[in-house]
């Protein structure tokens, strides 16, 4: 192995000290960390928000805030968690884990991967600071429209649509470079010997993420960017009074919504089988038919997008279309919780806090995969669009099935990365309290749903009053846990017993036969791959 | 002594229960369904859960089994299959994914099918056809045909700013009572066409399992067929602004018999406020009239006492249009004066000549430009608002 070399080689590096170090750094290490950094403290800022919505939906009535800035809460929770703490955070596991896993001394294009990191932080001000602004009485508060831009409501909104647009397209840029330093980083820079059919499949999940990114991005950016023309420039596509249609714009913006989903998903679903295997010390189940179900997944993903606008208004057979291949999505979704299954099962499981999570992880995001596939019969979608039911639902899968399995990998990996080990005590009640916080706060919002109650509304009628109840204190018990996580990860990062090479006594992949921390630089001489 | 308290805390406790029990059948599901249409919703709704819950504890009950069965503290071995290695296992493998099929496509599928189609068709035997139109924040009706044909009229939310605001108790009916409910018949097929004049808003009664977008700039359509007389409430829910959460949709359901009466005696009314526009109307009277029209219909934006939420709505206290001219030396309408602004709009002012009427319009300008502040001394007669339509 190559480590012991490059240990030595390190004192030869010159690199700058202090900020300069990190503002200039090209070392793949630093840069995943920088992404997690950010995600950490992003998840912590939009968690925020949606606990003053909590807060204001604690009882019937107006009691603390306005439903202008209601709903810039709302839509500014969305855009950062999905952009600025979700994708960040996959971003900085395949930074820090990739090159690791394929055996490759870094990203193939450092100097973008620093590029697109850097570009993170001035997008979260745009989208933030209309907020800021609006205190000094310049503007009128952020984009108050949802994360969904919706025309025409975005193009009689303020500037804070303009702040987000822009946003977006920072975000995007640095997403579409992401995306391209992994598919090189992946094609050209694996170990000798790594066949693509040898690749962990956190790095096939990265895979087809990074050709979904590269394949609608360009769409959303395009679409936000017909918006700007239609609120500055005089042009009309989505004004029907100058012949343009505002469902075109559900059209572009959904092309990209629903591979988001996968978007944000797909890493996920690449590293859980991992840590499914490491902790039921056997190997992975299914591995082919693993990586087939995610690429058909991702084939799917983009040609169902229409399931998320129903009640707009569609032919019949457009309808039946959407409707029929939303389900058969959970075909290759099925392969997958049976792989996953199938893991664990005959295994020797013992249940660190990584585990945990995983478990945790397969059945809520069961639950979010479940009623998604209720969700696509056209005419119950009726009923459950746009209530309290999709809320819900979403959340199963996006902070079930997105954040939670993030937590999962970071208790997997913090102890490779700062070569410590986390407190497991504080993980392990980590992992329960946000469990069954997470689930006190959103079953009651499927009751919601069905009795009726729309989402993003700010007051609500009086027969919604207990379970809102019910969900803002969970909420708050669920804000809450996650400083617990962040205690846990600052106080593993600083200190605390010092973890093995293997760390697990089940793991199993390149990353594990480096020292833990590794070196700042890994690999220079690749290893051979039997 | 002791039994008469344990009966006594039995029937306190049963007492409580009793309005939960109440609401039991439908707090748990969606709202008892009064059409066709919501009751195959809610039918085909039950069906699908029951078969995901059922795929759901399966699934859970193995992984239960497998984590108590197979962990390390037991000393369980872990097997090291990778995958099906006989035809039998493979055989297995696929059997789930059999079932799976046959859910996605057949159990649930065909059914579904037929849900869309029945929802699709709203004109095969249509009886009556209304028109709504959604605005920021209110419905407006019309009757297309039919014994009620020509009336249209505008729904607004009642709820007292007080109640939101918690200065006041909140009526049962909070957030979900208007002035000018829909009324429709009860066992016709009713074709519901939906537009919009601003942005997006979505008309919705859950007890009608009906939900359609309600689109600027064109036409969508639904239907209903209401099978029980009653009150039926429900809300906008598409994001259309501040006023999203305040946009009640509320339909009561009368039979036929009750329905014609109701629609004469509409018609007579509409007829008699249309005749005012040809009185001639005291600036008092406008004054007063244009009060309530005003708290009902821009206070939203402009505020109760005139002084708007700048910058996004601005006020009318002082405003240049609110005090500056209306009509020419010639008569003629100013562009971009005041009855110009309330009658055509613009950008998110709505234009309201189609909402209301002239003697509504008149009142409400000459409230705006005699109270909130203003003190412009004139008044505009409803007349006048008419020779501009």
């Amino acid at each position: 192995m190559s480590y012991s070399t490059t240990a030595d080689h390190e004192e030869h590096h010159d690199h700058p000290s202090g900020i300069l170090r990190w503002l200039t750094t090209t070392n793949h290490k630093d840069i995943g960390t920088m992404y997690l950094t950010f995600s950490l403290i992003m998840f912590m800022v939009g968690g925020a928000m949606i606990m003053a919505v909590r807060a204001e939906l604690f009882q019937p009535g107006l009691q603390l805030m306005h439903p202008e800035f209601y709903n810039q809460l709302i839509g500014v929770h969305a855009l950062v968690m999905i952009f600025a703490a979700l994708m960040p955070a996959a971003t900085g596991f395949a930074n820090w884990m990739l090159p690791l896993q394929i055996g490759a001394p870094d990203m193939a294009l450092p100097r973008l991967n620093n590029w697109g990191f850097w570009l993170l932080p001035p997008a979260a001000i745009l989208l933030t600071l209309p907020f800021t602004l609006a205190l000094f009485g310049i503007g009128d508060g952020a984009i108050a429209t949802g994360w969904t831009f919706y025309a025409p409501l975005s193009v009689q909104g303020g500037i804070g649509v303009d702040f987000a647009i822009f946003a977006v397209h920072l975000l995007g840029i640095s997403s579409v470079m992401g995306s391209i330093n992994i598919i090189v980083t992946i094609f050209n820079m694996r170990a000798p010997g790594m066949t693509l059919m040898k690749l962990p499949l956190f790095a096939w999940g990265w895979l087809i993420t990074a050709f979904l990114l590269i394949a609608t991005i360009p769409v959303l950016a395009g679409a936000v960017t017909m918006l700007l023309t239609d609120r500055h420039f005089g042009t009309h596509f989505f004004d029907a009074a100058g012949g343009g249609d505002p469902i075109l714009f559900q059209h572009l913006f959904w092309f990209f919504g629903h591979p988001e989903v996968y978007i944000l998903l797909l890493p996920v679903w690449g590293f859980i089988p991992q840590i499914l295997s490491t902790f039921a010390r056997k190997p992975i189940y299914g591995y082919k038919a693993q990586v087939y179900s995610l690429c058909a997944i991702g084939i799917l993903s983009v040609v169902v997008w229409a399931h998320h606008f129903f009640t707009a208004g569609m032919p019949v057979p457009a309808l039946l279309y959407f409707m029929y291949s939303t389900m058969a999505i959970s075909l290759p979704l099925a392969v997958l919780f049976y792989c996953w299954i199938a893991t664990i099962w005959r295994g020797s499981m013992t249940f660190e806090t990584p585990m945990l999570f995983a478990i945790g992880w397969i059945i809520l995001f069961g639950i979010g995969g479940l009623t998604g596939l209720v969700l696509a019969d056209v005419a119950a979608d009726a009923q459950y669009h746009h209530t309290y039911f999709v809320v819900a639902h979403f959340h199963y899968t996006l902070f079930a099935g997105g954040i939670m399995g993030i937590m999962a990998g970071v208790y997997y990996w913090l102890p490779k990365m700062t070569g410590h080990m986390y407190n497991e005590k504080l993980g392990k009640l980590h992992f329960w309290l946000t469990a069954i916080s997470f689930n006190l706060t959103f079953i009651p919002q499927f009751f919601l749903g069905l009795a009726g109650m729309p989402r993003r509304i700010p007051d609500y009628a009086l027969q919604f009053s207990e379970f809102n109840m019910i969900s803002s204190i969970a909420a708050f018990t669920l804000g809450l846990t996650q400083l617990l996580f962040v205690y846990n990860i600052v106080s593993c990062a600083r200190g605390g017993k010092k973890a093995t090479d293997k760390v697990w006594e089940g793991s199993n992949g390149l990353e594990w036969t480096l020292p833990s921390p590794p070196p700042y630089h890994t690999f220079n001489e690749q290893p051979v791959i039997r | 002594m002791a039994r008469l308290r344990i009966t006594k805390i039995w029937q306190c406790l049963l007492g409580a229960l009793l309005p939960l029990t109440a609401h039991a059948d439908y707090a748990w599901n969606f709202p008892k369904p009064v059409t066709p249409m919501a009751l195959d919703t809610l039918q085909v709704h039950n069906k699908f859960m029951i078969i995901v819950m059922v795929i759901f504890v399966v699934v859970l009950g193995i992984m239960i089994y497998s984590i108590v069965m197979h962990r390390k503290s037991r000393d369980y071995q872990p097997a090291g299959f990778t995958g099906p290695s006989t035809r039998s296992q493979l055989f297995w493998t696929l059997v789930p994914f059999a079932i799976l099929l046959y859910i996605d496509f057949i159990l649930m599928g065909i059914p579904a099918f037929h849900s869309v189609v029945a929802m699709e068709d709203t004109r095969t035997d249509a009886d009556m056809v209304i028109k709504v139109t959604g605005s920021q924040w209110r419905w407006q009706y019309e009757y297309m045909d039919g014994p009620a044909k020509g009336i249209s009229f505008v729904s607004n939310m009642t709820t007292p700013q007080e109640q939101i605001n918690n200065q006041a108790a909140k009526n049962p009916e909070y957030l979900l009572e208007v002035d000018n409910p829909l009324v429709l018949p009860t066992d016709k097929k009713v074709r519901v066409l939906l537009t919009s004049t601003d942005v997006i808003h979505n008309w919705w009664i859950p007890a009608f399992g009906a939900a359609r977008d309600a689109i600027p700039g064109f036409l969508r359509e639904t239907w209903v067929k209401i099978e029980e007389p009653g009150t039926f409430r429900g809300q906008c829910k598409e994001l259309c602004g501040k006023g999203h959460g305040f946009m009640p949709a509320v339909v009561i359901a009368k039979n036929e018999q009750d329905f014609n009466t109701w629609a004469t005696s509409k018609k007579a009314e509409l007829q008699a406020a249309a005749a005012g526009a040809d009185k001639e109307w005291t600036k008092e009277d406008l004054i007063a009239n244009g009060k309530g029209i005003y708290e009902k219909n821009c206070a939203v934006c402009h505020q109760i006492g005139g002084q708007g939420l700048p910058p996004a709505f601005p006020a009318l206290t002082g405003s240049k249009i609110a005090t500056g001219p209306i009509l020419d030396k010639d008569n003629k309408m100013i562009k971009d004066g005041h009855l110009d602004r309330v009658m055509n709009g613009k950008g998110v002012m709505p234009a309201w000549k189609g909402i209301l009427n002239d003697t509504e319009i008149a009142s409400v300008i000459t409230y705006e430009r005699n109270a909130l502040g203003n003190s412009v001394g004139d008044m505009l007669q409803p007349a006048q608002v008419k020779a501009m339509r």
